[in-house]
């Protein structure tokens, strides 16, 4: 594993281009454009405000860079540095900006979702989706980018538009049978909708992309309900987090539930093996070390994690929420199928140091992480069955169903891993600090040989 | 108690008085008697007559014969009628006397009793005293709690009356909420439309877009106008995408029926060849047991149960899967009973072998049970099979999916697993042929040196056998024994220098040797020198050349050792390789 130098970036403004060519880092109100190879700078922009969001256009060709103070969007071409295009929301103000999938429109959402204004870069057309619901996640588009589902609230009633992104031709509008939609998700094969309800009440619906209801699912009545959604990349599942700490897979033919995932305080099963970081500082004085560690300097200084594994049954450390506060600290929020479907990993959030891994072929429980410290962030390799973690120190962590690995990201002054991105060829991490980013590499397969 | 012990007192008391008297009585009329005797004057000279008369009289009036006869003029006493008078008389006051005493005593009993009894009245009255109170009590405390339930009762009512206001209050805020939350909301759309409307009429410059120039789209194609056939082809587009999912998922589900019929057809066959291996040893060991009317046909049915189901399997419709779902059950049942009937009749051979196990050897029974159990074991790994099979064809398709899914991902998995595996072992096998070769170059090199030293001692040989002198004798015999004793010394020596030479050497190499490693090497230094033949065992039939080849043997095992460390930093060096690439 390699470990690329430091580079600064603002706001974790950092992304890859969809074709993994390009890496764009937001310093400030500058763009900076690097090779991912090379990591030098090819291009830099700068732009009249402090950036607040930053996205690649899916061709790979134009960078939006939204300023939500000012109302204001700039996009930067990569084939003609000296193309500009700016768009200026006014007075209406703006609180999000987004490509549209094709790459040659911009959704921006104005300030109290008073409208969706679509704006597009070949004809400088303008149009206005009116009623877009405040919510959770009021709008998705299909994998294919073909369609975009959109929440609207009229009327003190729930709906869902289906437009068509090619032309943002209206093909379906449907009442929805919530009380307050929260979010929707298409499949990833963009046929089925799932949409759910408030935490206030357990509900998701799974429509057909005509607009036909298919089914609904409840778990429980008279508690907090749906906490996270997330559907597998095959489309075969539809996993549900909830405020009860269970996980529930929904299959897709009879859209009933196939099994259950409970985040008990004690791990028993007997499938899973349970990792444990333990933390130890380098012990001083030992003959063996001393003169070799005082010469190499740094890592006497720091502590060092490794896991162990432990032997079952294991208590996991669990912190019991406030029930005044409102949004307790519980429930699973956090779901992830890792891209061959075959793993599922969850984070519940009253135990909140520990990673979930479950087998999606034996339905069982496969692997539990226990930090020392609670987990920020966690992502699937996209290539391969691997996760990566942080818990917002100097190690890196990573999963695979060989074994657990903790690494020290090894620069001066203790970088720490707040987030991280995997680069999509899966070979490549992108590592973000606090104020600063570096890149990890993985070792492959072709290096070995 | 103040009252008992009174009571007692008077008791005693009573007693006193009621034997005092009597005793009194007693002496006081014997005293009479004696006095009566001594001092009286009843009889005197004078008045015999009148006493006789008179005691006559007195007699007589008693019932006793009387003592003395006026038979004319003889007034004579008759003595023995006195004597017996006198006899009775006494026998008279003895039996009053004792009748006195009986009834003295009986008084006491009575007396006594009587005290008894009103003891036990007073006690009595004590205890209804005591239990009017506890009733009363008792009585109070039904009213009290009585009260106390009413209360309560009142309590609950008013509880529940103000659960039910609370209810209704909450019903009533929660309708006033969402009420309210409508308002909320419309008041919010309207304002929001208003400021829409205010944007629009203000038809404000600022929002506005600023292009360089305008950039093609990203198929490269011309945007539309939007028509009705557009719309159509929207519609077209959307049914498509539709349609070609469900036409997928669709065929999955052929091909995974396609699989589980093959299944099915498999376990049917393997069944109907079971039974019918079964029928004809059924019919020859008990034809007693069922009509072989019977049996054929059962037989028959059983065939056209296989028929239909052979039938119904490549059907697609309704009625041919009930057909199936019957045949398959109709069989289950067979074979339960069948196995129902294998476990009896394996119950009965082991009782008629624990009876008669002196007749049936030990071992022929143990193999019988054996065989049974297996029997049996696949028996009912047969009914799960089936069982499951059941299941699925009566149950929805979706657990033939997951079910097919998860066959597929054993496999799958399986398959990771060995690749895994072979991996390993691949790289093990290489190491061990990297090691292999540097033993075999080791061994090279060895075999040459020894060679050259062949060839050295040969002309060492040569020049001692041409300088042959007669003074070479004398000097042969204390060489010998000195280079002898020197030999053992000196291999011990070898590996004594080796060792520290290593520990020198430990620390600029690497940063981790233990010292258990180096003991180990110098033990297999001098094990290859000694198995290379660099110690002749045949030292003492030559022994002139010894001196030389000690030495040289001795820094040959250095050199060896060295080169063994190499080796081992080196395949540590693999090692770490490889745990690098496994991370």
């Amino acid at each position: 594993m390699n470990f690329s130098e430091v580079f600064k970036q603002s706001n974790q403004l950092c992304k890859v281009s969809p074709d993994g060519k390009y890496l764009a880092t937001c310093v400030q109100y500058r763009l900076v454009v690097r090779d991912v190879s090379t990591l030098q700078i090819m291009h830099l922009y700068t732009c009249l405000d402090q950036i607040s969001h930053m996205e690649w256009s899916s061709d790979s060709l134009f960078i939006l860079c939204a300023m939500y103070k000012r109302g204001l969007v700039q996009v930067w071409s990569l084939e003609q540095p000296d193309w500009h295009c700016k768009i200026d929301e006014g007075s209406i103000g703006l609180v999000s900006s987004r490509w549209s999938p094709d790459g040659r429109h911009i959704l921006n959402t104005t300030e109290f979702h008073l409208r969706i204004t679509v704006w597009s870069l070949c004809t400088k057309a303008v149009s206005y989706i009116k009623y877009p619901k405040a919510c959770q996640k009021g709008i998705d588009f299909s994998r294919d980018g073909s369609y975009m589902a959109l929440a609207e609230r009229r009327d003190c009633k729930d709906f869902v538009s289906i437009f068509v992104c090619d032309d943002w031709h209206l093909l379906r509008h449907f009442e929805t049978e919530t009380q307050d939609l929260a979010g929707l998700e298409w499949s990833p094969n963009g046929c089925v909708l799932a949409v759910w309800d408030s935490c206030l009440e357990y509900k998701v619906l799974l429509y057909s992309l005509d607009g036909r209801l298919l089914s609904t699912y409840s778990a429980y009545e008279w508690s907090l309900g749906v906490k996270s959604v997330s559907w597998s990349p095959s489309s075969q599942f539809l996993a549900i987090g909830s405020y009860d700490e269970k996980v529930r897979i929904i299959n897709h033919i009879t859209w009933k539930k196939i099994a259950q995932f409970q985040h008990p305080a004690t791990v028993e099963s007997t499938k899973a093996t349970v990792y444990k970081e333990v933390e130890r500082r380098p012990a001083v004085g030992t003959d063996e070390m001393s003169l070799h560690n005082i010469t190499t300097g740094s890592t006497l200084f720091n502590t060092q994690s490794k896991y162990e594994i432990c032997s079952l049954p294991v208590q996991v450390p669990v912190v019991k929420p406030d029930p005044d506060r409102a949004n307790p600290k519980i429930g699973v929020s956090v779901l992830a199928f890792s891209s061959n479907n075959h793993y599922l990993a969850t984070k519940n959030d009253n135990m909140a140091s520990v990673v979930w891994v479950w087998n999606m072929q034996m339905m069982s429980l496969q692997a539990v992480l226990e930090q020392t410290s609670a987990v920020r962030c966690f992502q699937w390799d996209p290539c391969h069955p691997r996760l990566a973690l942080c818990t917002g120190n100097t190690k890196l962590y990573l999963w695979s169903p060989g074994g657990c690995v903790a690494v020290q990201v090894p620069t001066e002054g203790g970088f720490q891993v707040h987030s991280l991105n995997w680069h999509c060829s899966g070979n490549s991490l992108i590592l973000l600090g606090k104020e600063q980013l570096c890149l990890c590499y993985m070792e492959t397969d072709e290096e070995d040989k | 108690m103040p009252e008992s012990s009174l009571v007692k007192d008077g008791r005693s008391s009573s007693v006193e008085y009621g034997a005092s008297p009597l005793r009194q009585f007693s002496q006081s009329s014997l005293l009479l008697h004696r006095n009566s005797y001594m001092l009286s004057t009843f009889c005197t000279e004078h008045n015999v007559q009148q006493c006789l008369s008179h005691i006559n009289q007195e007699i007589s009036s008693l019932g006793l014969p009387p003592v003395w006869t006026e038979s004319g003029d003889s007034s004579e006493l008759n003595i023995v009628a006195v004597l017996n008078c006198m006899y009775d008389l006494i026998q008279l006051q003895r039996r009053g006397l004792r009748t006195l005493e009986s009834m003295e005593v009986e008084q006491l009993k009575s007396s006594s009793s009587i005290d008894h009894l009103q003891l036990t009245i007073t006690r009595l009255k004590e205890q209804l005293e005591l239990s009017k109170r506890e009733n009363t009590g008792l009585l109070e405390r039904e009213r009290q709690l009585q009260l106390k339930a009413k209360s309560l009762q009142s309590c609950l009512k008013n509880e529940k009356e103000e659960v039910q206001k609370l209810q209704n209050i909450i019903a009533s805020r929660a309708s006033q909420y969402n009420h309210e939350m409508k308002r909320k909301e419309r008041e919010f759309n309207k304002l929001k439309e208003r400021l829409n409307q205010l944007l629009v009429d203000k038809k404000e410059k600022k929002q506005a877009i600023d292009v360089l120039n305008n950039i093609g789209r990203a198929d490269g194609k011309r945007s539309l106008w939007k028509t009705e056939k557009t719309e159509a082809k929207h519609e077209g587009e959307m049914y498509k995408t539709l349609l070609s999912d469900y036409d997928a998922r669709h065929r999955e589900l052929v091909l995974e029926n396609a699989e589980l019929r093959k299944v099915l057809q498999q376990i049917k066959k393997d069944m109907v060849s079971i039974l019918s291996s079964r029928k004809p040893a059924a019919k020859s060991d008990k034809p007693e047991h069922s009509g072989v009317q019977a049996t054929s046909e059962e037989e028959e049915e059983e065939e056209e149960v296989f028929d239909s189901s052979k039938e119904s399997v490549e059907l697609y419709c309704f009625h041919a899967r009930e057909k199936l779902t019957n045949s398959i059950r109709l069989q289950w049942r067979r074979l339960k009973s069948h196995v129902e009937r294998l476990d009896s009749q394996a119950s009965l051979v082991q009782m008629v072998e624990s009876k008669n196990t002196d007749a049936v050897p030990q071992e022929t029974q143990e193999e019988e049970m054996d065989r049974l159990k297996l029997e049996i074991q696949q028996c009912k790994d047969f009914i799960q099979t089936q069982q499951q099979l059941l299941q699925h064809q009566v149950s929805s398709a979706c657990d033939e999916e997951t079910a097919s899914l998860l066959s597929n991902c054993y496999m799958l998995q399986e398959k990771e697993r060995l690749g895994d595996e072979w991996k390993t072992l691949e790289e093990q096998r290489k190491i061990f042929e990297r090691e292999r070769k540097n033993f075999t170059e080791a061994a090279i090199r060895l075999s040459h040196e020894r060679k050259a030293f062949e060839e050295d001692r040969a002309t060492w040989l040569k020049h001692q056998f041409l300088n042959l002198s007669p003074f070479a004798d004398s000097k042969k015999t204390p060489l010998l024994k000195s280079k002898s004793a020197f030999l053992i010394s000196a291999e011990t020596e070898a590996a004594a220098t080796v060792a520290p030479e290593k520990l020198i050497k430990c620390p600029s190499d690497t940063a981790s040797p233990t010292p258990r490693c180096v003991a180990l090497a110098s033990a297999s230094t001098t094990d290859l020198c000694r198995t290379l033949c660099f110690i002749p065992e045949n030292s003492s039939v030559q022994p002139k050349t010894n001196g030389e080849h000690v030495e040289e043997s001795g820094t040959f095992c250095g050199d060896v050792f060295v080169q063994h460390q190499q080796w081992e930093y080196s395949e540590d060096h693999t090692l770490s390789q490889e745990k690098n690439s496994s991370i």
